[in-house]
């Protein structure tokens, strides 16, 4: 491989509800496994003082509940948005079941994952926006955050009066009552927790090895993209980005 | 027995032909409003039902059970409750407490579900066995063709139990004579299910008062029990709950903690995932109940909760997965996989990449020196 400068441009690839939701989630699933586990085992750190004068235990459950309404609220929009926003948020990335995303698929495991050395270099295999076996990643957490709400809500139905928990209902009789349901959404944090720590090592990977700002652009939106990748447009001064 | 009981009466001729007041009587469908959940407007309502609709018959079976829920139902709180559907009212066929016996018993059961076809209500105790016809028979015939033969006349069906409800101890792995509760074998009858072990004997009282006054079976929840009694966890109406929302446990039983009557959700109380009437009924004329005694609450009206674990500990264990193999420690092993494979990748990168960014950083290199100042 010769040593050569290539040009980058910056692309506006994450826009701005992307990244809001992105922060979001990261934040209030942070808060949601944290709070869970003092829920699941809380630590004996108040002794010799009256109930009445304490209720530490029940704002922790309180900000626990609050905090699951905010992610829901947060998947149910991205999910919205996976029809109205632009090509890169949209629903046709998370579905990798086609012969342009089953081969993106073989690439990113065998030059990300495997390490192999990446012979062509073809352009079109390095993805824009999310590559595809990150995005069927993000499907699969979308159905672990689906189970996630309905175990929740379920638990929480019993003592809610709100139509939306109170809609999750069906799902206590469906696994034999309380006791199994709250295992699952006890065994399905850990899977989250997985998740976070492959997915954090996996963008600074990119970041390290391809340099096209992969940790940066969630926070401005821009990654960059090289010049060779765009189409002279018939617009002057302006180009734009080329369909793979 | 129920031959000073003529089938056409009533429920008030009943109790006062038994020797009861007319104020006996009125604090019975009093007791009985409040038990089934409503309000003392109803009373007058029950009042009214009793005084003029004939009695319901019951039958009771038993199959694979210990008879702990009839023991607990002859120990109703209030005499009344259980002397009226006990020695008076209803009950046309108990194996274990009619005086009959035999023959004479096997008769007066026939001869009532013939009379009262489609209108009697069948308790059941005890789950039913499977495997082997010949695990549980009572007077030659096995549980499954006494069960089918009762269940085919009756109103409704009375799961009474855990047993009978989810199937319990019988049921419990590895379930050697394949017992299955009630709702397996009869499809087509509204079963009720009334589990616990034992359950509190008001609610199957309530139940059958509920019918006699209006009409219906009580609404009952999605795992078809009925609301009035099951429609709260344990914990939603345990006098300890205070202190769990103060965050004050108490983590061993002899603990100071403990004495203070702090929650003991960290002792592996069940309480919050368990749906029963203990905390607001109480046991033995409302003496006590496990978690006022000091004791956490096992569950015992939970589907499956002789396998849900220990019943001392918080989190079960992950079935197949050994005794000691707790989601959390499977899952620090699987964190810890996880760090240590990802550690392995960050550096295998640097090693198999080598020649790419050695490439790219020479150039960045010479980008530098370009830069004009």
């Amino acid at each position: 491989m010769t040593a050569k400068t290539y040009n980058y441009k910056r692309v506006y690839v994450w826009s701005l509800v992307v990244r809001f939701f992105h922060w979001t989630t990261a934040f209030s699933t942070t808060i949601l496994i944290i709070t869970g586990f003092i829920i699941a085992d809380p630590p004996a750190i108040s002794q010799n003082v009256e109930a009445t004068n304490s209720y530490w235990f029940g704002y922790v459950r309180a900000i626990h509940f609050i905090t699951a309404f905010i992610l829901v609220a947060a998947v149910i929009f991205r999910f919205y948005w996976s029809f109205v926003g632009n090509r890169f948020a949209s629903w046709k990335n998370f579905i990798p079941f086609t012969k342009k995303g089953i081969s993106n698929i073989w690439h990113v495991l065998k030059i990300d994952i495997l390490l192999m050395p990446d012979k062509e270099h073809k352009l079109s295999n390095i993805s824009i926006g999310h590559n595809y076996l990150a995005a069927f990643s993000y499907l699969i957490m979308t159905l672990l955050f689906v189970l996630q709400f309905s175990t929740g809500f379920a638990l929480m139905s019993p003592t809610s009066d709100f139509w939306f928990t109170d809609m999750f209902s069906w799902v206590l009789p469906l696994f034999g009552g309380d006791i199994p349901v709250r295992y699952i959404h006890h065994i399905s944090t850990w899977m989250f927790i997985i998740f976070v720590v492959v997915h954090v090592y996996l963008v600074l990977y990119h970041d390290y090895v391809e340099g096209r700002g992969e940790v940066s652009s969630m926070i401005s939106g821009y990654k960059f993209v090289r010049s060779e990748r765009f189409n002279k447009s018939k617009i002057k001064n302006r180009e734009v980005l080329s369909d793979e | 027995m129920r031959k000073t009981v003529k089938k056409e009466d009533t429920y008030y001729e009943n109790i006062i032909k038994k020797g009861y007041s007319r104020r006996d009587f009125m604090k019975f469908a009093t007791v009985m409003t409040a038990f089934m959940g409503y309000e003392s407007s109803v009373v007058s309502q029950v009042v009214k039902a009793l005084e003029t609709k004939k009695r319901i018959p019951v039958i009771w079976e038993h199959f694979q059970e210990c008879t702990g829920c009839t023991e607990s139902f002859i120990r109703s709180d209030h005499p009344l409750v259980s002397d009226l559907i006990l020695d008076t009212i209803s009950l046309d066929y108990t194996d274990t407490l009619m005086a009959a016996s035999g023959h004479n018993a096997e008769a007066a059961k026939q001869e009532s579900m013939k009379e009262n076809y489609g209108k009697y209500i069948l308790i059941v105790e005890g789950a039913i066995p499977t495997k082997n016809e010949g695990y549980c028979t009572i007077a030659g015939r096995s549980a499954i063709e006494v069960l089918k033969e009762s269940a085919a006349g009756a109103a409704a069906i009375l799961a009474f139990g855990s047993c009978s409800s989810w199937g319990g101890v019988q049921a419990a792995h590895p379930n050697p004579t394949g017992s299955v509760p009630v709702d397996e074998i009869i499809k087509n009858k509204p079963i009720i299910r009334v589990p616990g072990c034992p359950p509190i004997s008001e609610v199957m009282t309530g139940v059958v008062v509920h019918y006699a006054t209006f009409g219906r079976l009580p609404d009952l929840d999605s795992m078809g029990r009925p609301k009035q009694f099951y429609g709260k966890r344990v914990h939603d109406s345990c006098y300890r709950r205070p202190n769990f929302d103060a965050g004050l446990f108490a983590e061993t039983y002899d603990s100071e903690e403990a004495k203070k009557g702090y929650c003991l959700y960290k002792a592996g109380c069940r309480g919050p995932v368990t749906y029963n009437a203990c905390g607001s009924m109480e046991w033995n004329n409302g003496v006590s109940f496990p978690i006022k005694s000091g004791y956490p609450c096992i569950g015992c009206s939970e589907n499956n909760f002789w396998d849900n674990g220990p019943f001392t500990e918080r989190l079960t264990n992950v079935p197949g997965m050994g005794i000691e193999a707790t989601a959390d420690k499977i899952g620090k092993i699987v964190l810890g996989a996880t760090a240590v494979g990802v550690a392995g990748h960050a550096i295998l990168t640097n090693l198999a990449k080598k020649k790419e960014l050695k490439a790219a950083h020479k150039m960045a290199i010479k980008n530098k020196k370009r830069i004009k100042e």
